[in-house]
């Protein structure tokens, strides 16, 4: 069942990258992207990985596809013309495919099993990221409040 | 025990159901039992939602002094059925600029996780149809996904109004979604758990056997009730923050260029999400489904999710009953100067009541903490302008 599942993922994710990467109208493009990262995030359920798939389908769908579709809403004034295929692109994607297909290949399979891990709880990941991993948390707590910082001067100075 | 049987009697039903299967596969009756729960969910929030239709109307009939409906069936009770057949049977009209596929698209999607979100809620004990670890999260994360959905739908329609409405009822709700999940923050922090079951059965204990431990019964937990409250309102766009769909200015926001069952399917997504809000509500700080009161937890648990839920309900009613609609400056800044810095304190105040033994003493300093920062910001915040005397001028 798990395999079925894989697999029906795995089209739905490659059929809307796909799209992303081809779909003349940018807000397509953009939409089609936030359904890769649905499948993504169904990835992440199959392994077991509840969590990160939840955050996954939060940050990336809820802030990102979003942040995604203003931008090309805010800076676009031809947003629903239809843009020429993109040569270059299809070749830098190309190129980035062959290096990873590449780097795949030459990697030396593990000779031993993977261990068994136990089911990982969000309690455990808390806990986790308050002992062993407090200063990335911190440091990445200061990145976003420097943003929230950096976007209100952007907008704040209006009436001078 | 009797009272066990009445209290049980969905999950009894639903093993008698699935006893039929007995011998097939584990697959299938793992799929039959989740699709016994999505009918079940279906079921009821369907019936409330066409009840809630009807009532809606009676009380905001009541409040402004008239009927409301009362030609259909007794009472009018059969107003949403006759309200069904027409949406139905309207011609379903797509502008012909529109983008068809986005524009087909967006109802469906806003109602689906309408009612996605409905799935991590305990409506009684064993009755949460959907229980995961991460439930809390899960709500939130299904709910984030409405902003694209209303993004769809403005801009698929291709007509200034609905992409005027979309935007406003995005720029609202990712502004409240952020005290909303803040508030939420302190029972999360004081019970431990992400996981709704949990925060309920964290609330199930009586002080003296007539004072609940809901988390309401806290300041904080009041506090960030209230907040929840608010933020809840802004994210179902209902009177007074209904500036995205405000009919006398951009015709009906995002759903302008939707008609028949598309926009019934918006109607609904609305009130499902409503449904959802509140039932979080209750689950957070209201006890779940646990009794106000020893003595009468004989009464099934479900009764008293669903009394809960209805009494968070006519709230929202009786606030659209009697309030104006709020200019969207002052949605903003409320989030953004107010709202905002009392969800921090409200953890704050949550910090001090958990370290401070859970008692009396707890109690009283987790309310001056909210009591000082609540003062401070409204002395910081007034704006009252100090208006001279108004001088009058006449065209000569």
């Amino acid at each position: 069942m798990n395999s079925v599942a894989f697999i029906l993922i795995a089209i739905l994710t490659l059929a809307a990258a796909l799209a992303a990467a081809s779909l003349p109208k940018l807000i397509h493009a953009a939409l089609s992207f936030a359904v890769t990262f649905v499948g993504v995030a169904a990835f992440f359920f199959l392994l077991g990985a509840e969590f990160v798939g939840l955050v996954q389908v939060f940050v990336y769908i809820g802030a990102v596809a979003v942040l995604i579709v203003f931008t090309i809403l805010l800076t676009r004034r031809d947003v629903g013309k239809n843009h020429g295929f993109n040569w270059g692109g299809v070749a830098i994607a190309i190129a980035v495919f062959g290096g990873l297909i590449w780097a795949i290949l030459k990697t030396q399979p593990l000779s031993i099993a993977a261990p068994p891990i136990e089911a990982l709880t969000v309690k455990r990941i808390g806990e986790v990221l308050m002992t062993s991993y407090v200063w990335p948390l911190q440091c990445v707590g200061l990145v976003l409040t420097a943003a929230l910082i950096g976007a209100l001067v952007l907008v704040m100075n209006e009436e001078r | 025990m009797s009272g066990d049987v009445v209290d049980q009697i969905f999950i009894r039903a639903k093993q008698w159901l699935l006893s039929w299967l007995a011998g097939a596969p584990d697959w299938i009756i793992q799929i039959t039992s989740s699709l016994l729960n999505i009918f079940a969910l279906l079921g009821v929030f369907l019936t409330l939602f066409a009840l809630i239709s009807v009532l809606e109307r009676k009380i905001l009939g009541r409040m402004q002094n008239r009927y409301g409906p009362n030609r259909v069936g007794p009472f009018g009770l059969f107003q949403p059925i006759a309200d069904g057949i027409k949406m139905l049977i309207k011609e379903d009209i797509v502008p012909a600029r529109a983008d068809k596929i986005v524009h087909f698209l967006a109802p469906i999607l806003i109602a689906a996780t309408a009612i996605l979100a409905l799935g991590v809620i305990p409506y009684g004990r064993n009755m949460t149809p959907f229980a995961i670890d991460g439930g809390i999260l899960f709500f939130f994360a299904v709910g984030s996904t409405t902003e694209l959905a209303v993004f769809m739908a403005g801009w698929g329609s291709n007509n200034k109004f609905s992409m005027l409405g979309a935007m406003r009822a995005i720029a609202q709700m990712v502004s409240y979604e952020l005290p909303l999940i803040i508030t939420t923050l302190p029972v999360v922090m004081v019970v431990g758990a992400l996981s709704p079951d949990a925060i309920v059965d964290a609330q199930s204990n009586y002080s003296f056997g007539f004072v609940p431990h809901w988390f309401v019964t806290t300041p904080w937990g009041a506090a960030a009730f209230v907040l929840f409250f608010v933020s809840g309102l802004v994210e179902s766009n209902r009177t007074p923050f209904d500036v995205p769909e405000g009919e006398s200015e951009i015709v009906a926001g995002h759903m302008t260029e939707y008609s028949g069952f598309k926009y019934a399917t918006f109607f609904m997504a609305e009130y499902i999400g409503m449904f959802a809000i509140s039932g979080l509500a209750v689950t957070l700080f209201l006890g779940g489904w646990h009794a106000p009161v020893r003595v009468l937890q004989f009464i099934p648990s479900y009764i008293w999710f669903f009394a809960k839920l209805s009494a968070l309900l006519f709230v929202y009613i009786w606030l659209r009953g009697t309030l104006p609609r709020t200019r969207i400056d002052h949605i903003m800044n409320f989030a953004w100067k107010f709202m905002l810095p009392m969800a921090f304190t409200c953890i704050l105040a949550a910090a001090v009541w958990h370290y401070m033994g859970r008692g009396l003493a707890g109690w009283l300093c987790s309310l001056a903490v909210i009591a000082i920062v609540y003062i401070a910001l409204s002395i910081l915040l007034d704006t009252r302008k100090r208006f001279a005397t108004r001088t009058y001028r006449f065209a000569e």
